[in-house]
Order: C-alpha cells, then structure tokens, then sequence
C-alpha cells in the first residue's frame, strides 16, 4: 500500500541561511526530499530564503519561494498554493519551529494543512525537554537529573538542589545556542540569563553534569507500519561536555560490546515509538558512564539533522530521500536499496571502513571570541574521511580539513620541531580544557613523555581513541629513525601509508618534495586503492560509485564507461568555512549537471560531508577525499581525468592547480598561468595599464618600514592584506601609520613568506560585484551587483542588489565594458568575478578594478536566482568545449524586478564580541529578498536574515562624528514614521539642531541607567551605530556585543543605516508581506 | 614480533597476514560475518564449528572479552579472520584481550589482510575449504592443503559440540541483556512449564531467555531419542542451533518426526532447519550463507518486518514443503525461507535467532509465542 493518494501538494520548509549549527546539510536533505517526492507525482512547493542552495533552483520543486522562513510569509505561501501537506523535518530546526509557528496560531488549522512525518503533538513531545525527559522515565529509561526553569529564582533554587558544575541549555534554540557548563555561580547567572533571553519561550534547561561520559549517536528511521531500523550508530572522541557538532566523531561506534549496543539499541527504538514520530528519521543521543557503563538518555531530534547527512555519508544510506518516501505512506519494505538494486531499504547498513569527522573552526576570524569549545556548537563546517581503520581515516580527517596540517604531526605548524614547542603546562591545560588543538596537544603530550593514563585522566577521551593516536606517534618516531625514504624499510613505509600518514608530512621528516616522496613510493608499487561505500560490507554487489582511498590489495576503482567517453573531475571546496562554503558546492553541483546534459561522465571529489555535491546521485562517480595534491593525483593516476575543473570548489582546488597541472593533470577552463596572473600583484598591473583600468595607487612590502614608506607614498587610510588570501583573512584598513605598524606585525606572522599587499583605500566609494563568464569569444555579463555597504566592507559581508539601484546607466555601461576587456586580456574560458569600487570625484564616477577571480564566486548561485540563468551551468559546458553562442546564451538578462542579498553572521555564537563588519569577512550564509523595489527586496532580506523590523519603538541611532551630518534627513524620516529616536549626547545634539525630537540617554561609562540597560529591558527596538572606535572594550563595542545578547537589531555602516530606513518606509507603507514564486518571477523575464 | 600467518583457499588464492591467538594450523570453510559488534558471542557461538571467520569490520577487538557475554563454555571455530585486532582493549567489563583469549581456547587468529578483498571472493565465488597455518608458510602446499580437506557438506559437526548429557539449566538473561524490549511480555503462569532443549551446539542465550519467560529448562544432547525425551515430560520441546549441514543428521531427524504432534515444538536455525526435513521439506546450500545482525525478515502474518541475527549456510527450500507446512517468515534479501510453521499442529522454527546475542532484540516475542503454545499465557 504505497504512496498516499489523498496528498497532492506537498509544501517543505527550508533551513534558511548558514549558520553555525545549521548548514548545507539541510540543502542536502531538503533537495533529496524534492526530487523523490516529485518521482512519486506530487506537487512540491519549496520555501527557503537561502539563494546559494541547490534546492531553491527552479527545477528542484515545482513552486519555489525565496522567502522569509517566518510564520507570516509561510501563511502567506499556504494562502496562495494551498498545499495538503507540509513536511516540516527536513528544514532543521528552523524547518521544525516554523511549522510549529503555523500550527500554534491554528493557520494550518484554518487551512486545513497536516504535518506529515512528525506532527505538532509529537513535536513539542521531543523538544519540550520536560515532556520529553518524562516520556523517557515511562518508559524505563535512565535520564540525567535535570530541571526546567522559566525564571532566575527558579534556576537557583536548583543549583542549591543538584551542585556544581551544571549544564545549562535553552529550549528551541539552533545548535545549542544559548546554553554551557558553568563551573561557578557567577557563569551559572549569566548562562541562565543569556538562556532564558534567546529561547523563544523563555524556558532553560539545568542538567546533572555527565562530563567526561562517552557520547554517542543514534540515527534512526522508522515508517508507519512500525518498522524501525538504525542507520549508523556514532561514537564522540570528545566525551560529553562537547557539543557533538564541535566534537570529533566516528563511525560506528567502536567501543560497545554487542550488549551495550543492543541496549542502545533499544532504547533508540522505544523513545522513538514513546515520542511518536510516525515516520521519518530521528537521531537520538546517549551517554555512557566509563566506569560502570550506566546509560542515559541526552535528547532527541525528531527530524533529519546534521548528523543524519553524516550518517547517510558515512554508511551510503540516504536518510533524507528514504524519509520522504516514508511521509507519504510507503514502507520501508517497499523501497529498493539503490545501492545494491537487489535488496531493501528496509535494513540496517553494516560498513567495513571507518568514518572520522572533524569540525571546522573559525577562531582565527574572532580573536576576541572564547575559543573554549563547550555544549555551545561553534564550528562552522565539517570534513569526514573514510578509511580501513580508524588511524587512517582520523589522519586524512585531518589532512582534509585543510588547516594546514596534513596528518597527527609533521608540517609547517607542527609546534614540537619549533621554537614553540610547548612546555608541560601548556600542554596539561590545552588537554584539559576542550579546544580546537586539543589532538595536536595530545601528540606532544605523548612526544614529552607523558603516559596514555595521565592523557586520559586530563581528557577523559576513551583509552581506545588514545591508544590509536599512541600507535600513530610511534610510528612517527619510528620512521624518524631513518634519515631518507630510501633508506626506510618498505614494510614500515607500507605500515606508515596504511595508518594514513601523508606524502607532505613524511617529506618534511625527510626533508625532500612531497613529489619526491610520491616518485619513490609509486616506483616501488605503493598506491592505494579505492574501495566503494556499499551499505553491506561487500555482501552484496553495490552499484553506486562511492569510492573511497585506502592502501590496502584490491582496487575497485570503475572502469570507463563506454556510453560516456569522456572523463572529467570536478574539484569540491573542502570543509564549509567562512569565505567558502555552500556557494562553491553549488557551483560544483552544476558543474555535474552541465557534464550530464553533454553526457559528459562526471568524477566529483570533495570531502564534506554536509553537501549536495557528496550525495552519490549528484555525480556519476563520487570520490570521498581528502582535497590535497596527493589525495587528488592518487584518483587521477586511477581514474586518467580528460579534464578537471578548478574554478568551482573555492581557493581550495585553485591552490592545487599548479601542482596539478606540473604532474600532467589536465586542467580545463581558464589556464593556472591566467588565474595566477589575476592574483599576482605585477602581472595584474601590467595588464591593467595594457587596457586602460585603474585600480586604487598600491604597493608592496615586506617589511614594516617597507610598508611605512608605500603607505606614505599613496597616503593613509590603506588597506592592507597578505597577498594569496581566501575571505579577506588578515585583511584591515589602517587610517594611522600606528596602526600599520601594529598591523605588520601580525600580518608578516601570519604569513611569513608572503609579501603584504598595500592598497589606497577609496573612502566613500561604491563597490560592484560582476559575474560573467567567457568562452574566449563571447563575454556575456552574468549579473552586475550594488553593494549596500561602502567598500571596505568585504564583499562576502555586505549586501548587494541586482540590478544596482543607484548607479548612473553610464557607470553600469563603463562596468560592463571594463569587464569584456578584463575577460578577453586575461583569456578567461568559464566563469569569472570582477570587484570594482566606484567613487564619486569632482562629480564624475571613477571605477576602480579591485580584484579580479577567474572562478566561481560566492555571488554565482545568488546571481543564478536573481537573473534566470544558470551561470556556472553555463560555465561548465564552455569549459567542457560548448561554446556561449552553441548554447544559445548571448545576451545578458536584466531582470525587471530587484534581488537583494544579505548576510548572516554567526556573533551570537560568540558573546562579546564587536560586530562591525570591515576587510575580513565573518559572515557565514545569505538570503535573498526579491521584490519589485529596492526596499521592499531590502526589507524582506533583512527580515529573512533574522532581523524584526520594528512597525514602532525606540530606535537608537549613535554615529560616528564625519557621518553625523548624513543621518539627519534620514532620521526625520524615521521620526515622520512614529518612531522615537534615542541617541547619546553627541548624536543627539546634532538631531536636536535640526529640530528633531530624540530622547537622551547615557552613555555607558556615564552612569546608569544607560544604554545597556534600556536594551536589557527590551525597550530599544532597532540599533544604528556606524563606529568610531572598534573593539569589545570600547563602550560602542560593549553596545554592540549587547545588541546581540539581547536580540536587537544593530546596523553598522551609513549605507546600511540608509537601506534600512527605505525598508522600514516600504514595510510602513505595506505591512502584509507579498510573496511570489521564483517560477513567475523568471516567467515575466522571458 | 609480527608472527606471520597465511590462508590459503581452495580456488589458490593466498591471504599473508600478521598472527595473533594461538599457532597451528586448521583447516574449515571460510565465511564472513558482518556483524559490526559482538565477535565474543561470535567466537564462542558452537555453530561455527568446523568454519574459519573473517570479520567484515575492519577494527576488532576494541572491547575486549568479558566472562558474561560468552555463548558457549568455549570455542568451536577454526580461525578468526580480521583487518586489524586490538590488542589492547578499553571497556569496563573486559577481563581478556581478544588475542589472548583465542590464544587460550587455541584458536588461530590472523590480521593485516585486505579482508574485504576475502568476502569479496567468497561472495564471488562462494564459502569453500581453506587452510590457516602459522607453521607451514608455503603458498602451494597449503593450496594443496586446502584443495584435500573435506568440505563442510554432509558432515556432522553436531556430536563434535552438542551436549553430552541431560543437564538442568538455570541461568538467566544478564541484566544487561534484560531492556524493557527484551523481557517477556507475558502474565506470569501458576505453573512453570517444562522445556526440554534439544542441545546440537545450543547458543546459551537460548536457555537463557527460556529461563527469564519462566520455564524450566533440560538440556539434552542432540542425539537423544523421541523416547528419552518424552520420558522427561516436558511442556515443550526446543531444538537447538547447531553447526553445518543437517542433511546428515539422520538420528536427529527420526526424533524430531516422532516429537510432531506430541508435544509444542520451536526450532531455531539449525533445529529449524531439522524440523523442515523431518515434516518433509529438502535442504540445499547456500552460496556464502546469511552471516550478520542486519538480515530484514518479514513477518507474513503482521507484515512487520525485523532486523535480525543470522547465522547460517543451509535454508529449506520452500518448493518441497508440504502442504501442512505453513511458511510465517521470509527473508527479504533473497526471499528465502526464515520461517516455518506447522497448519495443525503447535510446531514451528526460525532459520535466525530471535536470541540475538550477537544482533537486535526485534524477534524476541517468539518465545512468547512459544511459551503461549506451551501455556496458553496471554500478554
């Protein structure tokens, strides 16, 4: 009895932006869920306001709404389509609150819209924490001692109760927001605070601390008959107190007897079938005390989560797709396992490889961040390794992180060979307290001597975990025995390849080229196999191409396929970071859509396992690698490519195309020598003055006078950065030579080998992003973006809107011209993305040349949204030989209506710290607003990227002293509008002069009740502050670290100040929110 | 320190490993398992009796061996076969390392092979004959080795494990075993029913869930005639688990047709198998077998489905099954016969191990089904 026929339209939410905690996971699962509930004839209407997602393209769902994922605008979306149903478990949490949103304000009610795979009852049930814990006790489970407090008297009351060291989490919060361990009664008021403020329903759970217990994960799927099975089981190398999002995790779990996992098992399926969940997947957490293995039960999601894409990466079984066809009335008995065509779904995978995951940190972008890692989620991406054994997979975890290390030890940051080797108690506190380095220290600890006991008693990470890493540190030092390769015994050399140690890091021991070491080693027949990811540990014959390395007898690897003559590879981005993230894999997934139009076959590489790009029916053949050179030439040397991509994955596979290319690889689309041309300092210029474009007066230096004297010679304020840099990394505008000084200082540490790039920073100027692709002779224009904010602010942070909405025709015309000259002169074949900042002198507007990048762009999938056209589908197939005009694409869309992309920052994952966007991008995800009007398309990008817009309240405005003047006419505007204008002394006086009511209020340091205060009792609605002084000591900087603790809506730049007014204006005007599908917006384009 | 090991198999293929456990050298049908926990009850479950276990995970060993979670008083196996051991175990209850355990029951281990290549030719090719040896390293002789040894088929490795005499069991489930989906669902009966357990190689946790339904247990051995066992007068009669073929065990065929319509009869894997033959059914073998705690059984009667633990090389083949037999389970990988049930009488089998240990807990009701035939109990 499959499929229910009395469903016909079928609406799923999407998880919005990324953020920390919520990431391209849920474009994974959310467009698997699409594509197979189109297979089985239902209509899909998607909402989702995250452009950089391969669900939101128009041929995922048939009505697709880049919208807020709020109640309003979904209420709206259910208004026009009418859905049946809505699937609200695969759009993360965000997905899960919004449905409940709908379903307390009784619009599905009023509707008549029923929540399929887990309904509202079931709902509150998992994520009520005090339902859920007395659901569990019924049913026989152990749980820890816990309490739920809506108020701090309540919260002291229990600590008086259970004692020191609690964990405090808030209810319905992302990845954990809003939650820690307090180790005193201090921490423990300010947790409960912070806790109660972010959940939505004031509401903070206390729990008896289990720190130092094994954590472990349970992915499960159940369907309506009653069908249970378990996908993958995960076991946490950190023990409990870290998030499982910010822990280092294997599968399947490796230290459970048979009977302890039974028991697991067990309790998986009973909480399962207790909460209710009628079909779908679930994931449930455990603890288990070391010592006498009592376990309990953490908590439940009762939906597809992060760790359900893991699963489905790790084992090959695809939870998101499955637990579609499970909402709509099928068994799991009815489903063909793809993978091995002969059986079922219905069965528990079984895997012969290891699986390591390995968070991804950012730290490096928030120095002023606690980099502590707690019950609190902070990575912001994630790479998984397969590999026979566990030594093998967690070295190319490791190695695929790309951080820098290409293994446990060895290479340019291996601290034990350095000057910095750090002393015992360095090593004893990194150990002690979770952190992103803790493994590393755990090498030295081992390498000083240090016993596998006292690690353990310091870490609390199991003894198995450890000894593997001993094993991994002995067999350093044993190959350190030998002075070369050539003198190591093959035996060892083989044993070291099978534990997974890197080419990069044996030649640094050896002190030879990677090259070098890979020469030897293939002389001598040392190549690892690839082995394919089955479901069944070979019990079956598997046909899904999921291949993974390891060095071992037997190659799998497949051969040609004769239907599809041609091989080419894509090159994925690696772990998601900020700078690089979902917008690549995008691009990389239309790459293998454009090779399967030709009929091209498809080889893609990527080690992430959160993406489309890593799902097996994405490519024609999936390899799941590390992304390094040795990682990839190892696949090449199997697989013989026809052609590789680069331009797709982000810097990453960008900085293996030299490599690549030097070992014969053959690289497709713009040449390395072109897109080293548009990142070299010299070789830019030149062609620059070949063609008659300006960039802003710059210099190079090496050293801090070098970079005195350049800064004196084009004069201050300069921007400086390390040349070769992905997201602005390091990068910073120094308005005093003071500041350069200081700032070369960390610069030239952060990169000693590379020089710092000097530039004159245009103060005031606009900037525009350009797409545009090549094929070397037609140049057509993708798409020309307006940033909100001023340059100076990364291009990754600030808004933009397509098409501009204030430059002059003439401007967009000099742009666009400027943009065939760059793409002919640097004989770009694919895609291409141009900055320029535009700045009005003595009344005219000169354009300036920022950067320009022969690749993909982050702004690519939001350009593909905005205009109708697919750009890097489009670039592939030139890149594959099919040229613009063969394709039919040669002219350039402007589209009628206006797209405006936001950013989303993750400063609520890191209290305290100021927020003011500058040169170094720290955003994390987008939205996209569309509408027919610039603000109204603001207004909605705003409200999709969290921010209420306030229909009246205070508003607190504080400007810097050169920007005082131009806040005037605005605020009398926002004054017209109701509002009532709060501002300290200075802004105030000069609103005053010009006869605008504004209220005082202190400043921080002058008394209370200040500023602080009136935010802490939700009396500010919305904060603009364009900064004078930077930093999380300043006073603004306290204000705006604030603004994020309590919630209020703070903007940083004029610009944005001025873009939200527009908004605030158009939403005054029109408050009922208008939404449109994407397929009637692209309807009017043509 | 290394000690070599090789394997050799009967089709010439040669595997060089590193040895741990015991040397020597042993010869046996090579099968793997792809169980991801519980090598323990693995290692000492009697029906490998005559077989040479490869491990499909590649990391084992990781918990240990602990005195509780043991199927047998020993071993039966005659090599164990995995990527890479763990010579040092991290688990609370561990009291052995895997190595040394098998090094005391003499069993011959071996590690560092490629052993997804293995269950890639065995399942290619199908289980056949090899020969492990740390002694004689020589790739043709232990070739020839493997090529002369008897094959499994048609030899009872029954009366090498069963049972030698009747015995009173009494052991229950250990508490670990007993989650709240593992206890029997039924009202306790006034009067504990009498279990005689025909022993072929009988997995303990059988008895042991006997036990903790509420029956007194007997075990026999396995060549114990209808007489003797009905001169015990039992409530019920379980036949057993047990190593390889059945085809052979005449004497245990000949009881279990003079038991039918005597007594309730429940029958698992290899007793399963034995009761097919004795109600008329035929045997064949099966390529590589179902070894594994993630075979999906359907249940025909509810239409659910249950992941089980298997462990076997033989299956009935439902064509020959007589009218009077009813077939209540399938497999649902290959769709073969998992479940049998006689139309009249109160006689029924499993071709898995509703005991799990190693393997989920999903079929644990049969033996309430079993006790109800015996009891009449309700739920």
């Amino acid at each position: 009895m499959p499929r229910r026929d009395d469903l016909h339209k079928i609406l799923i939410i999407g998880s919005g932006p990324i953020v920390i905690g919520q990431a391209c996971e849920f474009d994974y699962s959310g467009t698997q869920a699409c594509k197979s509930l189109r297979e089985l004839g239902y209509e899909v209407v998607l909402v989702n306001s995250n452009p950089a997602t391969i669900m939101t393209d128009p041929d995922t769902a048939d009505r697709t709404y880049i919208e807020p994922i709020t109640w309003q605008y979904v209420e709206e979306i259910i208004k026009i389509e009418r859905p049946d149903a809505i699937l609200p478990t695969l759009g993360g949490q965000t997905g899960l609150n919004t449905a409940m949103d709908l379903y307390n304000r009784g619009i599905l009610e009023k509707y008549n819209v029923e929540l399929i795979g887990a309904d509202a009852k079931v709902i509150a049930k998992a994520e009520e924490r005090e339902q859920f814990k007395k659901a569990m006790v019924g049913i026989g489970l152990d749980v820890p001692r816990s309490e739920i407090v809506h108020t701090m008297d309540e919260a002291l009351a229990v600590l008086d109760e259970i004692g020191l060291p609690l964990i405090i989490r808030a209810s319905y919060t992302l990845g954990g927001s809003g939650g820690g361990i307090a180790y005193n009664r201090q921490e423990f008021e300010e947790k409960i605070r912070q806790g109660l403020k972010l959940s939505p329903v004031t509401e903070v759970q206390i729990d008896e601390s289990a720190l130092g217990w094994k954590e472990y994960e349970m992915e499960v799927m159940r369907d309506k008959n009653d069908n249970c099975v378990i996908i993958c089981a995960i076991e946490n190398f950190d023990p409990m107190g870290v998030h499982t999002g910010d822990s280092i995790t294997v599968a399947p779990a490796q230290t459970l007897s048979d009977k302890e996992y039974q028991m697991m098992r067990d309790a998986t399926i009973a909480c399962m079938r207790e909460i209710g969940v009628e079909t779908g997947g679930s994931n449930v957490q455990f603890a288990i005390q070391p010592e006498t293995g009592r376990m309990i039960i953490i908590e439940m999601n009762p939906r597809v989560s992060r760790s359900s894409a893991l699963a489905s990466k790790a084992t090959g079984f695809p939870i998101a797709k499955i637990a579609a066809k499970l909402a709509v009335g099928f068994t799991l008995d009815e489903i063909p396992n793809d993978i091995t065509r002969e059986t079922l779904a219905c069965f528990e995978p079984t895997i012969d490889y290891v699986v390591t995951k390995f968070p991804r940190w950012t730290f490096e972008k928030f120095p002023d961040a606690d980099s502590v890692l707690t019950v609190q989620m902070k990575s912001v991406g994630e790479t998984m390794a397969i590999g026979r054994t566990f030594k093998e997979s967690f070295q190319k975890a490791l190695r695929g992180l790309e951080i820098g290390h290409f293994g446990l030890g060895g290479g340019k940051k291996d601290l034990w060979e350095s000057s910095l080797r750090p002393e015992e108690e360095e090593i004893r506190s990194k150990l002690s307290v979770p952190n992103s380095d803790r493994v590393f220290y755990i090498r030295y600890a081992l390498l000083s001597g240090m016993s596998i006991d006292e690690v353990h008693r310091l870490t609390q990470i199991d003894f198995w975990f450890l000894r593997h890493l001993e094993e991994i540190v002995q067999l350093e030092l044993e190959l350190k025995k030998y002075s070369s390769v050539q003198s190591c015994p093959m035996d060892l050399l083989t044993k070291a390849k099978k534990a997974g140690f890197s080419d990069q890091q044996l030649a640094g021991w050896w002190n030879v080229s990677e090259l070098q070491i890979r020469d030897y080693r293939k002389k001598q027949g040392l190549e690892p196999v690839f082995k394919q990811v089955d479901t069944c540990a070979a019990e079956f014959e598997a046909y899904t191409p999921y291949y993974y390395s390891t060095y071992e007898q037997e190659d799998e690897s497949p051969a040609r396929n004769p239907e599809k003559p041609q091989r080419i590879m894509i090159l994925g981005g690696g772990p998601n970071r900020i700078g690089q993230g979902i917008e690549f894999d995008y691009c990389c997934c239309q790459a293998a859509f454009a090779l399967k139009d030709l009929g091209i076959e498809s080889i893609m590489v990527n080690s992430n396992p959160e993406t489309v790009s890593t799902d097996y029916d994405t490519s024609d053949i999936l390899f799941f690698e590390p992304l390094t050179l040795e990682d990839v030439l190892n696949i090449c040397d199997r697989i013989k490519p026809d052609g590789v991509i680069v331009q797709f994955g982000g810097q990453t596979p960008l900085n293996l195309a030299k490599g690549l290319e030097a070992a014969g690889v053959p690289i497709i689309g713009t040449t390395p020598d072109s897109i080293d041309a548009a990142e070299d300092r010299e070789r830019f210029q030149e062609i620059l003055n070949s063609i008659g474009l300006k960039q802003p007066p710059n210099g190079i230096a090496s050293d801090v006078e070098g970079a005195q004297s350049t800064a004196a010679q084009i004069g201050y304020p300069v921007l400086v950065r390390p040349s070769y840099v992905l997201g602005g990394r390091a990068m910073q505008i120094c308005y005093q030579e003071s500041e350069l000084i200081r700032y070369m200082t960390e610069a030239v540490n952060a990169s000693p080998d590379r020089p710092v790039l000097v530039d004159k920073f245009l103060q005031d100027a606009i900037e525009v992003d350009v797409d545009a692709i090549s094929d070397g002779e037609t140049t057509i224009v993708g798409g020309i973006m307006e940033h909100i904010e001023e340059a100076g602010i990364h291009s990754g942070d600030s808004a933009c809107a397509i098409p501009p909405h204030s430059l002059p025709e003439k401007t967009i015309e000099e742009i666009r011209q400027a943009t065939y000259a760059l793409a002919e002169k640097l004989e770009v074949r694919g895609l291409m993305n141009i900055q320029y900042a535009v700045k009005e002198q003595d009344g005219k507007m000169d354009v300036y040349v920022l950067e320009v990048n022969p690749r993909a762009s982050r702004t690519s999938p939001f350009v593909s949204k905005a205009t109708g056209i697919s750009l890097p589908r489009i670039a592939a197939k030139v890149m594959a030989g099919v040229s613009l005009k063969e394709q039919g694409v040669t002219t350039e869309v402007i589209p009628k209506h206006t797209s405006v992309k936001e950013s989303v920052f993750p400063f609520s994952r890191f209290p305290g710290v100021d927020i003011v966007l500058g040169p170094e991008m720290l955003s994390t995800g987008e939205v996209m607003g569309i509408s027919e009007t610039f603000a109204e398309a603001f207004a909605k990008s705003q409200i999709a990227a969290g921010s209420t817009i306030p229909e009246s309240g205070k508003i607190f405005i504080s400007m810097a002293s050169q920007f005082k003047d131009r806040i005037i006419e605005p605020a009398r505007r926002l004054s017209k509008l109701g509002y009532e204008l709060v501002a300290t002394s200075g802004t105030a006086s000069a609103l005053q002069a010009a006869d605008i009511p504004v209220h005082i209020v202190k400043k921080v340091q002058e008394g209370r009740p200040n500023l602080l205060d009136h935010m802490a009792n939700d009396e500010i609605a919305f904060i603009f502050n364009t900064p004078s002084k930077r930093g999380p000591l300043t006073d603004e900087g306290r204000i705006r670290a604030a603004s994020v603790a309590y919630g209020v809506p703070c903007v940083t730049t004029l610009p944005g100040c001025l873009a939200v007014i527009d908004a605030l204006e158009a939403f005054a005007s029109n408050p009922t929110p208008k939404v449109r599908a994407l397929q009637d917006w692209m309807a009017d384009m043509n | 320190m290394s000690q070599p090991v090789k394997l050799a198999l009967a089709d010439g293929t040669v595997f060089s490993g590193t040895a741990f456990g015991a040397e020597g050298e042993s010869f046996g049908e090579v099968v793997f398992n792809t169980s991801m926990t519980g090598y323990q009850e693995i290692i000492t479950d009697p029906s490998y009796c005559g077989q040479i276990i490869v491990m499909t995970y590649p990391q084992i060993g990781n918990y240990g061996i602990n005195p509780e979670d043991v199927e047998s008083s020993g071993t039966a196996l005659k090599g164990f076969i995995c990527r890479e051991l763990c010579e040092k175990p991290s688990n609370y209850r561990a009291t052995h390392s895997l190595s040394s355990y098998l090094a005391e029951q003499g069993v011959i281990g071996m590690q560092g092979i490629d052993t997804r290549a293995l269950v890639r030719r065995l399942r290619t090719q199908g289980a056949m004959t090899g020969v492990i040896s740390t002694v004689d390293l020589d790739d043709e002789s232990l070739v020839a080795k493997a090529r002369n040894s008897p094959e499994l088929v048609g030899q009872d490795y029954v009366q090498a494990v069963s049972a030698k005499e009747t015995t009173c069991w009494s052991e229950a489930l250990s508490d670990l075993a007993r989650t709240p989906a593992n206890r029997t669902l039924l009202e306790p009966c006034e009067k504990r029913p009498k279990v005689v357990a025909i022993d072929y190689g009988m997995k303990w946790n059988i008895p042991r869930h006997l036990v903790d339904c509420g029956c007194d247990v007997e075990v026999m051995p396995g060549t114990s005639t209808a007489a003797e066992i009905l001169e015990r007068n039992p409530d019920g009669i379980f036949l057993s688990n047990g190593p390889g073929d059945p085809r052979p065990l005449d004497y245990a065929v000949n009881t279990i047709r003079d038991l039918i319509g005597k007594k309730p009869i429940f029958g698992i894997c290899l007793g399963h198998q034995l009761l097919g033959l004795a109600m008329g059914g035929e045997i064949f073998k099966l390529k590589f077998g179902h070894r594994g705690a993630n075979q999906p059984v359907m249940n025909k009667k509810t239409g659910r489905v249950e992941v089980t633990s298997q462990n076997h090389g033989f299956a009935l083949d439902e064509k020959t099954l007589p009218e009077d037999v009813e077939v209540t389970h399938l497999n649902l990988n290959d769709n073969t016969v998992s479940g049998i049930r006689h139309r009249t009488e109160p006689v029924f089998g499993v071709q898995y191990h509703p005991e799990a240990s190693a393997g989920p807990h999903d079929s644990r009701y049969l033996f309430d089904e079993f006790m109800q035939s015996m009891t009449g109990a309700k739920v």
